[in-house]
């Protein structure tokens, strides 16, 4: 019974690195860059959270509205500010950029909100749910992350599946040039990317800081190289590859925390995906690397 | 050919410079509605950077694209779509990964009207819009006879199968011309039949313009009407199948001296 709670609130890490992950993997496979300020991003909608939910006392949903608003629109400004008018420069000026943007909104956040940690209040309280006469117990936010997660991932295929922005995000991440030459707008398609990536990071947000409640700006910078493990993990450019690889890569960091050793636990998730990339380059789901003759 | 009517496209004095290599020079055409005319010229003639051209993948350096009256200087590439230009590419450009029928509905995806918070909540516009796109995406393949593979993945498809698929993604987005960039390329005898019939077919039911380039001559002299003939970027000749056939100076470039 303990390693099934064990194995839960593994579960439930993971569908915050899972829902993290999103904001790489489709960044990536629509615009092929690394948006390392999206940890960041989930930083800022930490506070965003904070603010509404204890300095304003606003009740929960509508604080997480203007929470993914307020993500929405920062990833979206950051997209057209620093990442667009690069849109033809090389991979390692967009990738440089991308981390001085990260630091530029750590900085900010230090400047804003000084640094030193504020508490944030769980949204759905601190209880939990007692299962098997008491023998299993899960948090409600652990139980509210999966459901999160479950919900975020169906409605993610859904739309990228079976609508028309979905198909032309698809259309852009195989070939942009030919999209443009069917009436895609590539730009427009690039900023709903991001505007996507960056409302799931508010999410991502206010579920890791019901479970881990201390926030500081530099909050963002582990879950998001976390996740970012997770998305090459699992095939970065897919998103059920994302999925896959936040889970597991939650699962096998709650375990090894509570089996092997709490200080390798890191280390143990970055040699898993170390020996993962040495026997399939792509990734879990990655589509096999081929080059066109 | 009927000189009475307006062209749909008029292109006049057309030029572009790579650094100091001029590839295209004084190029100037009209294609009048309901033509099927053709654009030969030995390799490297610049026949395909006409096309990038027309479509704004290139900005020209000198010249005039003039599409159903309204001139195309200022346009990038999603506008000239939108205006009515539709291409196919040498090599083949589908979106592989997508179904066949995704790929028709890529073509329209500026007809389909729904809002991105529509899609999302599944609103009964989606359902209205996605079911119309499906419809009219389904006829098109009937009319390419790709039905029958519409939710396979398009880079499984045969290989003639893809070069139809890229026609029908084309006529997708409802174009006033259609340019088709060696469509009969890796085409045998017996297919490049069928694609003739189709292209006049596909003429004469959407009632466009269709410019093609095409290297297989029994294909360009048994659909085109008029023929502009490509020579190191500058106009060789221009005439109906006859004269260019006739013509002693296409003959010397395409055979040499």
């Amino acid at each position: 019974m303990v390693f099934f709670s064990y194995l839960i609130s593994g579960i439930g890490l993971g569908s915050v690195y899972a829902i993290i992950a999103l904001g790489y993997t489709m960044v990536y496979g629509i615009a092929k860059m690394l948006n390392f300020a999206h940890g960041d991003v989930i930083m800022v909608g930490a506070y965003v959270a904070f603010f509404m939910l204890s300095r304003f006392g606003l009740p929960v949903i509508p604080s997480v509205l203007i929470t993914i608003l307020a993500t929405t629109l920062l990833g979206v400004t950051i997209e057209r500010l620093a990442y667009k008018p690069l849109r033809n420069a090389s991979k390692l000026s967009v990738l440089i950029t991308a981390i001085g943007v990260s630091y530029f909104l750590q900085n900010g956040a230090q400047l804003l909100w000084t640094s030193s940690p504020k508490i944030f209040t769980s949204i759905v309280g601190n209880g939990s749910l007692s299962l098997f006469g008491g023998s299993l117990t899960v948090d409600y936010a652990t139980l509210l992350t999966i459901l999160v997660c479950i919900i975020v991932m169906v409605a993610l295929t859904l739309f990228i599946n079976h609508t028309s922005t979905g198909r032309a995000m698809r259309a852009c991440s195989e070939d942009q040039g030919a999209a443009q030459l069917m009436g895609i707008d590539v730009n427009k398609t690039i900023s709903i990317t991001f505007a996507i990536g960056s409302g799931l990071a508010a999410l991502a947000s206010v579920l890791l800081c019901s479970k881990y409640p201390s926030i500081s700006p530099t909050l963002g910078s582990m879950p998001g190289i976390k996740a970012f493990t997770a998305a090459v993990f699992g095939g970065i450019g897919s998103i059920p590859g994302a999925f896959i690889g936040g889970l597991i890569l939650g699962i096998i960091e709650n375990l090894s925390k509570a089996y092997i050793s709490t200080q390798l636990s890191d280390a143990i998730v970055f040699a898993v995906l170390i020996i993962i990339l040495l026997i399939k380059p792509t990734g879990l789901l990655g589509k096999p690397m081929s080059e066109k003759v | 050919m009927s000189n009475m009517e307006k062209p749909v496209l008029k292109v006049d004095n057309l030029g572009i410079d790579f650094g100091g290599l001029t590839a295209v020079n004084n190029f100037s055409m009209e294609v009048y509605p309901n033509e099927i005319v053709g654009l030969i010229g030995p390799n490297g003639a610049g026949k395909t950077t006409v096309f990038n051209m027309l479509t704004k993948v290139y900005q020209q350096s000198r010249g005039t694209i003039i599409l159903n009256g309204q001139d195309t200087d200022k346009l990038d590439t999603v506008a000239t779509s939108k205006l009515g230009f539709a291409r196919t590419f040498q090599n083949i450009r589908l979106f592989s990964n997508l179904s066949v029928l995704d790929n028709v509905k890529l073509g329209m995806h500026n007809s389909t009207n729904y809002s991105l918070i529509d899609g999302i909540l599944r609103l009964p516009k989606y359902y209205s819009e996605e079911k119309k796109a499906d419809e009219k995406a389904m006829d098109l393949l009937k009319i390419m006879s790709l039905d029958e593979y519409a939710d396979i993945a398009a880079g499984s498809l045969p290989y003639g199968a893809q070069r139809r698929l890229e026609i029908a993604r084309a006529l997708a987005t409802d174009p006033k011309i259609l340019l088709l960039d060696e469509p009969a390329a890796g085409m045998n005898p017996q297919e490049t039949e069928e694609l003739m019939a189709m292209i006049r077919f596909v003429r004469d039911h959407f009632h466009i313009a269709v410019l093609l380039i095409e290297h297989d001559m029994r294909l360009v002299m048994g659909i085109c009407e008029r023929i502009y003939v490509l020579n190191y970027g500058m106009l060789l000749a221009k005439g109906t199948p006859d004269d260019i056939q006739n013509n002693t100076e296409v003959i010397k470039a395409y055979l040499g001296d």
